[in-house]
């Protein structure tokens, strides 16, 4: 496996920056508003390019730095920037993430809210959750997951009579990904705690008056209960190797923790279900199993137009190992899977996911860019590409399909509803696949047939 | 506790909204973003960067953390004929060891190989928050680049939190001016000129020197839509800077005043009269060495126009009445803007911008409606209330404002850098007014909860519903037929 030592420049990275994740995570918690301690330009950075994928409104709040704050201190702005989110959009959580700047500048974010809380005691204080995200270290990814795990270890803090409910921590899932979770679980007879959920607050209906913090999310008194779960699943195999969310819910509270794979694809989603015959003790319900039959029928129908397909993969790690066992099932042969995350034991985790399914090894590369990505896999003579938007340069370049999947989709309509997980996802995916197969032979074609 | 004016929602900023009509003009701008306010604007590095971007043939390296770059990879429409350096996204991607040791070694090394492998012909370096903190010398690593690899490689202090978005357009202007000045300019004709502060958005720039061209006007640097560095180069041989925008580089333009004595002129492409009006201005100022350019220029605007207002009139009947708001990055957009939607038939009942001057404010109140809301520096409460206060129709923005305008169900326009459709020009005008015309007539507004409410409680109360309002011809156009009548 090949880390990015080769280049010392970075163009047109894979990876986004810390702090976004963060903020894609609290927009999850309902009456939250996501606030990033640093100067305003990443705030707005960031809202235009969530925006631009999910076409919501995705309100981030700042500290607003500016040069005396930074040689200063940004305390007081931290403070004086809490108060406005809590009395004029009526926050009820406020999820404070920082920025490189406050990082370098060494502001002590726990002892500046310990002293807000202290010095504004007597006012309704919001729930302030607070994550630690250097945008020189790891990416959006890690930052999801560290404001996943501040959420659980900051609200979470009493244990609550057991309710029978099931935790799910899905990961950077697309709202519909979540939904299709929630009805997964309740299908198994469990009511569901996701978290973060943003099905809603980035995903929400035309309104009558423009909400300051968009409805939805997982209510505060919901993520209190996690601690009286029957248990959590948390979606990703690379979180095996790091303490997460779920792991504080069960050393604190004794929540059986079940982290499994990123249920695409058909054994993936065999887990996501074993787990949840586990945690409720129900048995795989009628319409599940028909889903599954109906993936698998379709996985025979159209074998052979997958077959050998040189594919490449790339994008947020856990997705990636989610799609390229998918794409190892459907007899696809995935050349080059890659993402610009560092450290997630990608090579290992894909090898365990598709098993003895592939017939040759696909490459792995952590740490790359889309540079690399397409010296890399020109060499390999891809098919199809598999990932977000960012891929389309490569796409245009080799004239073969991009599958659109994960975030960011900037150049097509309606990426918050695409649904990767569980059997129906994989369905959906699937069809994707092998219509994008058939467009290319149809559209390289000198014949032009109308039956393929 | 001191009183709240009724316009606003944070106490703050109550000095930076105003309301024409009500009482004396006063504006407080420029300054910081509130914290805790979702300010609509960005930050140094976001100015520089955008000023700079479009120089096609020259390498980008932002020096910092991964996002500044990620998130400004090939976002905008800005369009080259040639080389299309500009739309990778290179980035030193500045880690905890750089931070702790420094990065003007991993500075140095990315530019050697990225030089290398691009050949561009000029470098600029940007640098971020982070780098003005941990005081790498950017100055000296571009210096001894600049020898080793025989091109100019420019520093751009552009760290995020010394500023906003203007104090970023200021030194992408000083990084530009040290390229003017060192090329050749012995062919340039008297009658020529620079265009500066257009960025070629979906082609824009070639509208604009199209135009120049039938004027006989020779145009020297693109500054910086479509922009090459040895344009840049040999700027200062132009007889005369035309300026577009609030700003971007009007710094630069002054630079070369005083350096190089070049004057300049304010433009302003968007809209009849700001495109009719800036074309008059030049063909003002070469008159006295090509007299025939009055007349050219005159044959030329008569000629756009009348090709143009035919298809006006068609729009201009279904939009009669509707109303619009505007809130866009500077203010000199919001002028033409205003006048423009005039030709529509519309009016304008919200205006703002994210870096207006005291001036830019003064001026908007007085050519606006009394009623209108001038506002600075918004943010997304302050704007859906306005939008929704207003009723009004179309909402003119960027990316960040579409989402507001769409959840309440008002049309909109986007025309900030991302757009894919060229609104400069007489045949700008057209698009633009083809772009409202899309928004602003879509049946899907009569579904969305406020006018569904709108309507219902029409219904109840016997009168006209609201949707309907600007359907019915307004005053001095009842002579129009009116053709929807017929699909009713």
């Amino acid at each position: 496996m090949k880390t990015k030592e080769s280049f010392v420049s970075t163009t047109n990275a894979c990876k986004l920056c810390k702090p976004l994740g963060a903020t894609l995570a609290f927009k999850g918690v309902e009456g939250c508003v996501p606030f990033l301690h640093g100067s305003q330009g990443c705030a707005t950075y960031m809202r235009r390019y969530i925006i631009s994928h999910f076409r919501e409104p995705m309100d981030i709040a700042s500290s607003s730095l500016g040069e005396k704050n930074a040689i200063y201190g940004g305390g007081p702005n931290l403070k004086k920037g809490l108060l406005n989110v809590m009395q004029k959009y009526g926050a009820k959580v406020v999820g404070v993430a920082s920025t490189c700047l406050t990082e370098t500048i060494g502001d002590d974010m726990p002892m500046i809210i310990a002293e807000f809380r202290r010095e504004f005691g007597d006012l309704d204080l919001p729930e302030i959750v607070q994550v630690s995200t250097p945008s020189y270290e790891g990416t959006h990814t890690e930052g999801f997951h560290a404001a996943v795990r501040a959420m659980a270890d900051q609200l979470v803090t009493d244990k609550v009579e057991p309710h029978g409910g099931v935790n799910v921590m899905p990961g950077l899932a697309s709202a519909e990904d979540q939904r299709h979770l929630a009805e997964l679980v309740r299908l198994f007879g469990a009511e569901p705690t996701l978290l973060p959920d943003t099905s809603d607050t980035l995903d929400g209906p035309a309104l009558m008056e423009y909400e300051r913090i968009p409805s939805g999310g997982t209510p505060l008194s919901a993520i209190r209960a996690m601690s009286g779960a029957r248990g959590t699943v948390e979606l990703g195999r690379t979180l095996k190797g790091m303490r997460t969310g779920g792991d504080g819910l069960a050393q604190r509270f004794d929540v059986p923790l079940f982290k499994i794979g990123t249920p695409v694809g058909l054994r993936e989603t065999d887990g996501l279900c074993a787990a949840l015959e586990a945690i409720t003790g129900a048995p795989m319900p009628k319409a599940l199993l028909k889903e599954r039959g109906r993936l698998v029928d379709a996985l025979v129908d159209g074998h052979k137009y997958v077959f050998g397909k040189r594919v490449v993969v790339y994008g947020e790690p856990d997705l990636a190992i989610g799609l390229t066992a998918f794409l190892a099932e459907m007899g696809a042969q995935p050349v080059l899977v890659a993402t610009g995350a560092e450290k997630c034991g990608l090579a290992g985790h894909v090898a365990e996911a598709c098993g003895d399914l592939l017939r040759e090894r696909p490459e792995i590369c952590e740490g790359v860019d889309f540079h690399e990505i397409a010296e890399k896999a020109e060499a390999m003579g891809p098919e199809l590409l598999v990932g977000n938007s960012k891929g389309y340069p490569s796409a245009r370049k080799w004239n073969i399909p991009l599958i659109r999947t994960g975030f960011p989709i900037h150049d097509r309509f309606g990426g918050q509803r695409i649904l990767h997980m569980g059997y129906k996802g994989a369905l959906g995916l699937y069809d994707a696949v092998v219509n994008a197969v058939l467009e290319k032979k149809q559209s390289d074609s000198p014949v032009g047939y109308g039956y393929l | 506790m001191a009183e709240t004016s009724p316009l606003t929602v944070f106490e703050e900023r109550q000095d930076q909204i105003h309301c024409t009509g009500d009482g004396p003009f006063e504006m407080a701008c420029n300054r910081d973003s509130l914290a805790g306010a979702v300010s609509q604007r960005a930050c140094v590095f976001c100015g520089s960067r955008v000023v700079l971007y479009p120089i096609a043939d020259a390498l980008h390296l932002v020096h910092g953390p991964i996002g500044c770059a990620a998130y400004t990879w090939d976002i905008r429409g800005s369009l080259s004929s040639g080389p299309e350096l500009h739309r990778l996204s290179f980035s030193t991607d500045l880690r905890e060891r750089d931070v702790i040791f420094g990065g003007e070694k991993k500075l140095a090394a990315a530019l050697d190989e990225l030089i290398d492998r691009h050949h561009p012909n000029a470098a600029f370096v940007y640098s971020t928050c982070i780098v003005g903190i941990i005081g790498d010398d950017l100055e000296a690593v571009c210096r001894t680049m600049t020898e080793k690899k025989g091109i100019p490689v420019i520093p751009v202090l552009s760290e995020g939190f010394k500023g906003n978005k203007r104090a970023g357009y200021l030194a992408a202007c000083k990084a530009m001016n040290r390229l003017v000045g060192t090329g050749d300019v012995t062919d340039i004709s008297p009658v020529s000129v620079n265009i500066l502060g257009d960025f070629n958005l979906a082609g824009e720039i070639w509208i604009i020197r199209n135009y120049f061209e039938r004027m006989g006007v020779q145009v020297v640097a693109n500054i910086t839509g479509d922009g090459r560095v040895a344009d840049i180069r040999r700027a200062h041989g132009a007889a005369l800077n035309v300026v577009q925008c609030s700003g971007a580089t009007l710094d630069l333009a002054k630079m070369m005043r005083e350096e190089h004595g070049v004057p300049f002129v304010r433009a302003a492409y968007l809209g009849i009269e700001d495109m009719a009006d800036s074309l008059y201005r030049i063909a003002d100022f070469f008159k006295g060495i090509d007299p025939g350019i009055v007349d050219r220029t005159r044959a030329l605007v008569r000629e756009e126009v009348s090709a143009l207002l035919p298809r006006l009139a068609e729009m201009r009947r279904d939009l009669e009445g509707k109303k619009a708001a505007i809130y866009v990055g500077g203010a000199f957009k919001a002028f033409s803007l205003i006048k423009a939607f005039r030709h529509l038939g519309m009016t304008v009942a919200v205006v703002g911008s994210q870096t207006g001057t005291e001036e830019d404010y003064a001026e908007l109140a007085q050519v606006t409606d009394p009623g209108t809301i001038i506002i600075d520096d918004a943010n997304p409460l302050e704007l859906s209330r306005f939008v929704k206060e207003k009723d009004v129709d179309v909402f003119v923005g960027g990316v960040k404002e579409r989402p507001i305008a769409y959840k309440l169900g008002v049309g909109f326009c986007d025309h900030n850098h991302e757009r894919k459709i060229a609104l400069e020009g007489f045949e700008g005008m057209y698009n633009f007014a083809r772009e409202v015309h899309a928004s602003a007539m879509s049946p899907v507004w009569r579904f969305v909860p406020r006018r569904e409410a709108q309507n219902r409680a029409a219904a109840k109360g016997g009168t006209a519903p609201a949707d309907a309002g600007s359907d019915a011809p307004a005053p001095g156009e009842a002579n129009i037929p009116n053709d929807k009548e017929a699909v009713a």
